[in-house]
């Protein structure tokens, strides 16, 4: 190993006088400690490092000692319903409450293998050579490393418990190496890992969230981002999709985020149960925390921790959801360390690759075929913390540039306690006709059709509600005021659903269907009662209307029948008003 | 700070600004606190703040006027500024670094923590969820503090949060026997105040007899700028005694935070740092994140700290870097508003903007009542849906509203003279719920979309016709 003794220090940058080659980017120790650090920068007498710990008490003339590798997280069963920090560093032993320097990485760890090759099979690279259990219900697969040759098995271990970290197959490789292969293995964190080839995406990764599912769709191996200013309701949404949505693992990322929030989503996740699978859904979850309080060139490297360990669990065919809260608290760290560099700063003092940077990120969602053939997918879901909630800067802007959906949070809303805040005229899907067809299939047949109409209401009742501020409502024709009306119907019955209520939280895509189609009912009811000359007003003071608007609040998932006894009720209703006006203007 | 490791004598070679260059005589590390001796025998803070191999860089926490080079003696503690506490903590006061300004003895130092404190690990926290009443009705009902929550109070200048602040230390409690049972104490900082407003809160305080339950630190506006950015940090740590050694509940009001941020600018700025927004270092939010995040709960310990941050928004502005930071950072705001001042509303809270982010988990069921959730939610949707018909009736004129919006308009006026104005006296959570139960009666019942049948029923039709109606 090179080393290299320092000779100058201030806050997480130092500079020391190399013995032996560095690498940029190669990780590196410094002084007794073992504080972790990066090489950011190399001349042929000087290296610089930043380190990613408190600093406090380091002197020149202390030891700064390579790995001889980029910047690696070791990938391995144990990840798996634990929860790290930014350098996939355990954080659950809690005897010291407090965060201090020189944590150590994850300690071997032994779990039962079950081997799925013999003796001479081929091997390719990225294939599997077996299953492993860590207790969550999850079978994990045992991977030959990417960045191995492909080769023959010669030698592998019986079913059995074994240490993580220790062989359990061994290769001949066909450039005539002899490897070993443990049940974990290093991966540089800023490089994607390969996979076969990219595959088209045209299932929906469902939410639960009605205004996402059925308005602003993401699809599996898509990419969505959430801006908003404080307090709008990125991290809600983002924990509410983690807890509901239809995939098999889910890395959340708190990156430069509260602490109270993370320590939330553990006690909840702990107690929630996985609807589909009954196992609480921390067992299907990894926490990557690095708050606000955590050193900051920490954050910078804790989502590409986050996203590495998506393609990790992908690579062994699974559908992964990553959510980063929030992209702008790495963006920020990405400034803070191009500041130290010297860097020529750009926009709102952000280096010029920050465009690159973001794009390279959401690059790496895709829905896959792996090494080993089969087929997997990482979903990425960032959250954007705009300053002052201005959606014209740098950040933001990028994003939006990148993301197939994108979900804009709307401070009025937010202030009237609408959640989720997400704005329909802010918010757009590039997917949603690739989606369609799924719905269709699903049999909810009418959705494209439905989903066009919402949004057409939706944008009619901001222009006419900016003309009822200047004539007043009362002034405006009756076909007008009707709009009003279903809009609000969808508003409120149908956009707005809150994370808190236990009936309403998660919606699946049948019930959302259904509600769908009772919203579609009403529209062209009362349409038809217009026509008859009855008064929207009269059919609002309806008592099916408020039934409707708080049918997500009052009827479960799963209750058919109070569905289907609304939809009498109104269809009832919409026929009595008929006749009634019929009859009054016989008279 | 009486245990100097090393001392270096005429090592001092250069000073600008708020940097001390010594030569690296001594073996000495990173962020290391020093005491700087003058010839002249004053004494002035400061830490070291980068080293190579032949000097050392020190960055005065002190005002560095009048510091000479020939004859200073410079003391270092081979470890970061601690701060001594003990037990007699409650009942004193202190000026911004931790030194008695109240005459009484020096503490019984039995530990020494660093100021800055260290992160929690978000796994030893408990989440935090329970009620902290301050005895006011926009914040107990509508945006409940919980324990362990950083809430911060977005104000402007000339407003009367200093009244505020002063009325929820005196009034804060813990719901039924837990304040005995428990402990409850309130450390109180005024950062960059003027003398004052010191002396109004020392005052206001003594004569409620908050006092003896109170830990006051004063920095003043006259202080230097480096110590009003360490004022914050020894409270925190008084405050994180109190809570995690001696168990008790303890409420942290921090005011005004926008002089931290005026002083974290200005340090910035003589050492010649890139300034992001407005002129503040790029690094504020992570700055502002070591103060607020030090509020919380451990799991398996008893304490808490729960933090009232205050800040004055610059020209009213909420967009500014201050308290556009603070949001992020903070569990919601409660926004201060000029124009229900100017209406003799008291306490002026705007409602709409603010925000409790923890309330969720600390009312309810079992913890304050089962309806006061929907009680929230409703009074703030038609509160919001009163705001907009009153720019509605602004331009169209009262005549063109219907009855429906005639009605949102009196409701909207009802709640800010009833509901939200409550003069000097502190409710308790109880009260606030009946008030706002009441301004809900004269609302039509097709606008109560967030109460289910049964909470219109029990709450406001039977009282409604057992009460007789408001003439
Ligand atoms: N879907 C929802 N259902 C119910 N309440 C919600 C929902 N979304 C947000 N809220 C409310 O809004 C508050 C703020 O939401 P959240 O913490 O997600 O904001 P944020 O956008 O992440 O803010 P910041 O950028 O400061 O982190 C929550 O505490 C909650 O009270
Ligand atoms: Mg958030």
């Amino acid at each position: 190993m090179s080393t290299a003794e320092t000779t100058w220090i201030s806050g997480p940058v130092l500079r020391a006088r190399p013995d032996g080659a560095f690498r940029l980017r190669e990780s590196v120790t410094v002084g007794d400690q073992a504080l972790l650090g990066e090489v950011i920068r190399i001349a042929r007498d000087e290296i610089t490092v930043q380190l990613y710990e408190d600093t406090s008490g380091l002197r020149p003339g202390i030891e700064v000692t390579g790995s001889g590798r980029l910047l690696s997280i070791r990938l391995g069963p144990a990840i798996l319903a634990g929860i790290f920090d930014g350098l996939l560093r355990p954080i659950a032993d809690i005897a010291d409450p407090y965060v201090k320097p020189g944590m150590q990485v994850q300690a071997a760890r032994r779990f039962h293998f079950t081997p799925s090759v013999c003796v001479g099979d081929p091997l390719m690279p990225g294939a599997a050579i077996g299953e492993v259990a860590n207790g969550t219900g999850i079978a994990q697969r045992c991977l030959v490393p990417a960045d191995l040759p492909g080769g023959r098995v010669t030698a592998i271990a019986d079913a059995g418990e074994y240490p993580d970290d220790q062989p359990i197959c061994w290769i001949d490789a066909a450039d005539g190496r002899h490897l070993a292969v443990a049940m974990t293995h290093a991966w540089p964190v800023r490089v994607p890992r390969p996979v076969q080839a990219r595959l088209p995406s045209d299932e929906p990764m469902l939410t639960g969230q009605r205004v996402i599912d059925c308005l602003f769709p993401v699809a599996r191996g898509g990419t969505g981002a959430i801006p908003g200013g404080f307090g709008t309701g990125k991290t809600v949404l983002l924990e509410t999709v983690g807890k509901w949505c239809n995939a098999d693992v889910i890395v959340y990322v708190g990156c430069g985020e509260r602490g109270n929030e993370m320590a939330g989503l553990l006690a909840e996740f702990s107690e929630l149960e996985d609807p589909r699978s009954g196992r609480p859904l921390l067992e299907r979850t990894v926490v990557i925390a690095n708050t606000s309080n955590m050193p900051v060139s920490a954050r910078e490297a804790s989502i590409y921790t986050g996203i590495t360990v998506a393609e990790y669990f992908r690579d062994q065919g699974m559908n992964v959801t990553l959510m980063a809260d929030s992209t702008s608290r790495w963006a920020e760290a990405l400034r803070e360390v191009s500041g130290r560099l010297g860097e020529l700063p750009g926009e709102a003092g952000y280096p010029a690759y920050l465009s690159s940077r973001l794009a390279d990120f959401y690059e790496r969602a895709a829905r896959v075929r792996t090494l080993g053939g089969e087929t997997g997918s990482v979903t990425l879901l960032g959250a954007v913390s705009p300053p002052s909630g201005d959606f014209s800067e740098p950040v933001t802007t990028h994003t939006r540039r990148y993301v197939g959906s994108l979900w804009g949070l709307d401070a009025k809303r937010a202030q009237a306690r609408f959640y989720p805040a997400i704005h329909p005229l802010q918010s757009y899907s590039l997917v949603a006709g690739n989606l369609a067809r799924w719905w269709h299939n699903t049999g909810c047949t009418r959705w494209q059709e439905l989903r066009r109409r919402f949004l057409t209401l939706l944008e009619d009742e901001a222009r006419l509600e900016r003309m009822a501020r200047i004539i007043g409502r009362d002034a405006m024709p009756a076909r007008q005021r009707l709009v009003l009306i279903c809009a609000q119907l969808i508003n409120e019955c149908f956009l707005r659903q809150s994370a808190y209520s236990m009936n309403d939280r998660y919606a699946s895509p049948s019930r959302q269907a259904v509600m769908m189609r009772l919203i579609g009912s009403f529209i062209e009811g009362s349409e038809r009662l217009l026509d008859a000359g009855v008064a929207p007003e009269a059919i609002r003071d309806q008592p099916v209307f408020r039934r409707l608007m708080r049918m997500g609040e009052e009827i479960e998932e799963g209750d058919w029948e109070a569905f289907s006894a609304l939809d009498q009720e109104l269809t009832a209703t919409i026929r009595r008003l008929l006749n009634e006006a019929r009859e009054g203007g016989e008279e | 700070m009486t245990y100097a490791r090393l001392v270096g004598e005429e090592i001092a070679n250069r000073a600008e600004g708020p940097l001390l260059f010594l030569s690296r005589s001594l073996d000495v590390g990173l962020n290391e606190a020093v005491e700087v001796e003058g010839a002249d025998g004053s004494v002035r803070l400061g830490r070291i703040a980068a080293l190579d191999e032949d000097s050392i860089t020190v960055e005065m926490l002190d005002d560095t006027a009048g510091l000479t080079l020939q004859g200073t003696r410079v003391r270092f503690f081979g470890e970061p500024l601690r701060f001594h506490v003990g037990p007699g903590l409650l009942g004193r006061v202190f000026n911004g670094i931790g030194k008695p300004l109240d005459g009484g003895p020096p503490l019984a130092a039995e530990h020494a923590y660093r100021v800055d404190g260290l992160p929690i690990k978000p796994t030893a926290r408990e989440a935090p969820s329970e009620f902290l009443e301050t005895g006011f009705t926009s914040i107990d009902l509508m945006n409940s503090l919980v324990r362990g929550q950083k809430l911060p109070l977005f104000s402007g200048g000339g407003l009367p949060h200093d009244r505020i602040a002063v009325d929820i230390a005196c009034n804060a409690r813990l719901p039924g026997d837990t304040q005995e049972a428990e402990g409850f104490a309130i450390v109180f900082a005024g950062i960059g105040i003027p003398h004052d407003s010191a002396e109004f809160f020392r005052e206001e305080m003594e004569k409620s007899g908050a006092l003896a339950r109170t830990v006051l630190f004063l920095n003043l506006a006259s202080d230097s700028s480096a110590q009003r950015l360490l004022a914050p940090r020894f409270a925190l740590t008084a405050a994180e005694y109190l809570a995690f050694i001696e168990g008790m509940h303890v409420l942290v009001i921090l005011t005004d935070l926008t002089n931290y941020c005026e002083a974290l600018r200005e340090v910035s700025a003589s050492r010649g740092e890139v300034p992001s927004r407005k002129g503040y270092p790029g690094y504020m939010y992570s700055d502002l994140a070591t103060l607020y995040e030090r509020a919380g709960r451990i799991r398996g310990k008893p304490g808490s700290v729960t933090q009232i941050p205050i800040l004055t928004m610059p020209n009213d502005d909420i967009t500014h870097p201050i308290p556009d930071l603070t949001g992020y950072i903070t569990e919601g705001q409660i926004v201060l508003d000029r124009d229900l001042h100017r209406r003799d509303i008291y306490p002026p809270i705007r409602l709409l903007p603010s925000l409790s982010r923890l309330m969720k988990d600390g009312i309810g069921k079992g913890r304050t009542h089962a309806d006061h959730p929907a009680l929230a939610a409703q009074l703030y949707a038609s509160y919001s849906q009163a705001q907009q018909t009153r720019v509605l009736a602004g331009v169209v004129g009262e005549d063109g509203l219907s009855d429906d919006d005639r009605k949102l308009l009196l409701f909207g006026d009802d709640f800010e003279q009833k509901l939200i104005h409550q003069g000097v006296d502190a409710r308790a959570l109880e009260e606030s719920m009946a008030a706002g139960w009441s301004a809900l009666r004269g609302l039509p019942a097709g606008e109560l979309h967030r109460l289910d049948d049964r909470q219109i029923r029990e709450h406001l039709l039977d009282r409604a016709t057992r009460r007789e109606p408001v003439s």
